[in-house]
């Protein structure tokens, strides 16, 4: 469902035309302020609506399949760790649903540079960026290539 | 002073360039930085790597994980799972090799702040299925970059990548990557010792069934525009598996996903009469493919076929039976939660139709096709693979190298893996991030070289449309409709149009055959020489005008694939009217191709399916 931008609520921050992933949020010359300028190429992955700190980000679902008066609303607060939906069908039936985003602080993820640095053996072997460890297992797992078969197995 | 020459450039040099920064471009920047600490790494990006790829919007499952930890499956079990669901064709040595490291990413993104859904008895990963887990997974693209940009010398965002550069010192070899800022304008030569290609596969190459505003509402994202495979094609990489298009049951209209619904709601499909139906064309099936009917699991694309024929029976709509299991609030939250966390847009579908899936079965539809390597299908270039076991045949040197000197892919850009969702291309990146470390150590200095004309040759070809747009603006009036160019939208649009009546599109029913193809050759070919025609209006049309590029590439690459396997593999993906069978006598093959930028000609061979796994 394409996106829309309240005119009184929208304030030009350009937050909505930073984030979206199909650069279809732009901002309006005349107006300063965010709109959807290619409605035809939006996935509803409600990016924009998520980024929005005026909650001025809206959607009507495609013209081509969606009845008008419903509603899907999202609250994503990074603060709480949670995102918030309200879905209100056409008939006016309400159902909300919580989920959690994330379990550590943004911002915590580790570089891999602070950590020790791999030796040259480990270089040349098969194994990736933490492992054997992160696997959880003893070791790598691997295969010989001498049971190589052709034709219909 | 022309147009050109006040547009700035801006020259990059870095040791490992990673076009895209989508799952695979992410693990393929985090694993450079890993084992290259003292090189330069840089990702570039058309949108903004927060919310950019497939997985922008997020994902409720991980769709691939072994759990070796607890012994659930072993790398072998997934590739014997993605042979059966392929039809015997698979890349196994690729596979594997994702299928053994996929489990360590997992861990990683739990680590990182992935919220995971636990079995409340046994304490493990809660499985929707028997490769996924289940995620709250709103925020699992924002998690995934935080750690690619902690990796990163530096992250390009809004810069589209139209070309690859190739090295003038040595032939066959690549060197960098050009593209263009879409907000500054300004043209970015990134000059780099190795290339990998992390970019998105192929969306809105067939028409798709939304119509006018709707559109949009493809199953794979709408920026997925086919770069993953334009760029090395006409690098003169080897491309393989390209006819394997998928085409997706999916829930009507919003393409929601039914893996969660079939897998952990237990619901059940039926025709419009409450019949179930697949039974019933198990002898005609079987008449097509023979055993691969029988296999467990039944084969995507042959439970697609029984679809599809009893839709043709005059027996639809096909509906998902929901009624049963949406009586459990526990079971409903996750249909809704499901659908939040990945295809918003099929709960606007349903509030806006009022129907809330406990009191109504949904219907179901059958999407357009795409061609994609990272889901349930093989499409992408051919690549080198592991040194450890890989047969010689499918081994050049580095891994997930392609057959162009330093130019390395992960995620939709790899063929013959399929089955490695987000997880796994996030795992091919990183497979590919640690090749390419090896691959730059081992050139020592040796630097590509890249003459002055390559790139301001690149640069006039690349802006074009803009002038295109500025002189032939001033012939009408005003509107859209030129004699002089096209617009990237009417481009699009044409090329739906052919890939979808010539090459088995929805509204042929998915069936094609010689005949069509050779037609639908000839009017690619004619887009292709109207694309030196393309206007754009400004930097985002610009964008699109490329993204246009990458698409008719990418067709024309499927269209030639598709003529070139004499048989139907694939039923329910697609139909070859002229070759209605599987034929494992002829076609138990992989399927390859070259294309020659210069001539423009296509190349196509077999090449030996090797099993590696009983």
């Amino acid at each position: 469902m394409p996106t829309f931008v309240y005119m009184t609520q929208c304030d030009g921050c350009g937050h909505c035309v930073d984030i979206c992933p199909s650069d279809i949020m732009h901002i309006d010359k005349t107006h300063r302020r965010a709109y959807n300028i290619e409605p035809n190429m939006c996935w509803e992955c409600y990016s924009c609506v998520k980024a929005c700190p005026q909650n001025a980000i809206d959607v009507r679902g495609y013209a081509d399949f969606a009845p008008l008066g419903h509603s899907v609303r999202v609250l994503r607060e990074e603060a709480k760790a949670t995102i918030s939906w309200r879905i209100e069908f056409r008939d006016g039936r309400v159902k909300n649903f919580v989920s959690p985003i994330r379990t550590t602080p943004w911002g915590s993820i580790p570089s891999p540079v602070d950590l020790a640095p791999p030796s040259a053996e480990a270089m040349s072997s098969q194994e990736l960026a933490h492992e054997p460890d992160a696997l959880n297992i003893a070791s790598l797992p691997a295969l010989t290539p001498d049971q190589l078969k052709q034709g219909v197995v | 002073m022309g147009l050109f020459s006040r547009r700035k450039t801006v020259f990059v040099d870095s040791d490992v360039l990673v076009v895209g920064g989508g799952m695979a471009g992410c693990g393929a920047t985090y694993e450079s930085r890993y084992w290259g600490r003292d090189l330069k790494v840089i990702c570039v990006e058309k949108a903004n790597i927060d919310r950019s790829g497939a997985v922008a919007q997020g994902l409720y499952a991980i769709n691939c994980y072994m759990g070796m930890q607890w012994n659930e499956n072993q790398p072998e079990d997934h590739v014997r799972y993605a042979r059966n669901d392929l039809m015997g064709l698979v890349r196994e040595d690729l596979g594997y090799d994702i299928a053994r490291h996929v489990d360590a990413t997992v861990h990683k993104f739990e680590e990182w702040g992935l919220p995971m859904m636990r079995d409340p008895e046994t304490g493990r990963y809660l499985r929707e299925g028997k490769w996924q887990i289940m995620i709250h997974g709103e925020s699992y693209k924002p998690i995934v970059a935080e750690a690619a940009r902690k990796a990163a010398t530096q992250i390009y965002n809004r810069i589209i990548v139209t070309h690859l550069l190739m090295d003038e010192a040595k032939p066959n070899r690549v060197a960098g990557a050009v593209g263009f800022n879409v907000r500054s304008g300004d043209f970015h030569v990134f000059r780099a010792k190795a290339v990998i290609v992390c970019a998105g596969g192929a969306s809105h190459i067939y028409k798709p069934r939304a119509v006018g505003e709707g559109m949009g509402r493809t199953w794979y994202a709408p920026w997925s525009s086919a770069s993953a495979y334009a760029l090395p094609i006409l690098a003169g990489a080897k491309m393989t598996q390209m006819e394997n298009r998928i085409v997706l049951t999916r829930f009507k209209d919003g393409y929601g996903p039914v893996g969660a619904y079939f897998l952990h709601l237990k619901t059940y499909t039926e025709n419009a009469y409450g019949e179930e139906y697949e039974s019933k064309w198990y002898d005609h099936t079987k008449g097509l493919v023979g055993d691969y009917v029988d296999r467990h699991p039944v084969p995507t694309c042959l439970r697609n076929h029984a679809f599809l024929e009893e839709l043709k029976a005059g027996r639809g709509p096909i509906r998902m039976v929901t009624k049963e299991a949406f009586q459990d609030p526990h079971k409903e939250t996750v249909g809704w939660e499901n659908f939040l966390g990945m295809t918003i847009g099929q709960a606007v579908v349903w509030a806006s139709q009022n129907i809330d899936p406990k009191h109504i079965n949904p219907e179901l539809t059958t999407s357009e096709p795409y061609v994609m390597g990272s889901h349930a299908t093989c499409s992408g270039a051919w690549a080198s693979g592991p040194a450890d076991y890989a047969p010689d045949e499918y081994q050049w040197g580095y891994n997930r190298m392609m057959t162009v000197e330093g130019l390395f892919g992960g995620g939709d850009t790899i063929g013959g893996t399929a089955h490695k969702f987000s997880s796994g291309s996030f795992t091919e990146g990183r497979i590919a991030g640690k090749a390419a470390v090896n691959y730059v150590n081992d050139l020592r200095n040796e630097q590509p070289q890249v003459s002055e004309r390559q790139y301001e040759d690149l640069k006039k070809k690349i802006f074009q449309p803009l002038e295109n747009y500025r002189i032939g603006r001033n012939e009408i009036v005003a509107g859209t409709v030129s004699p002089s160019y096209i617009l990237p939208l009417h481009g699009l649009q044409r090329l739906e149009k052919i890939m979808d009546e010539y090459v088995g599109g929805i509204s042929a029913h998915y069936t094609t055959n010689e005949p069509l193809l050779t037609r639908g050759l000839e009017l690619l070919g004619m887009l292709k020489e109207d694309l030196d025609h393309l206007a754009a209006e400004d930097l985002h049309q610009l964008q699109r005008a490329w993204e246009l590029h990458h698409r008719v590439l990418a067709s024309e690459s499927v269209t030639r694939h598709t003529m070139f396997r004499t048989e139907t593999r694939w039923p329910g993906y697609y139909y070859r009217a002229d070759h209605p069978k599987l034929d494992d006598d002829d076609w138990h093959c992989f399927t390859l191709s070259r294309y020659d930028r210069d001539s423009g000609e296509w190349e196509l061979e077999k090449a030996p399916v090797y099993h590696i796994v009983d």
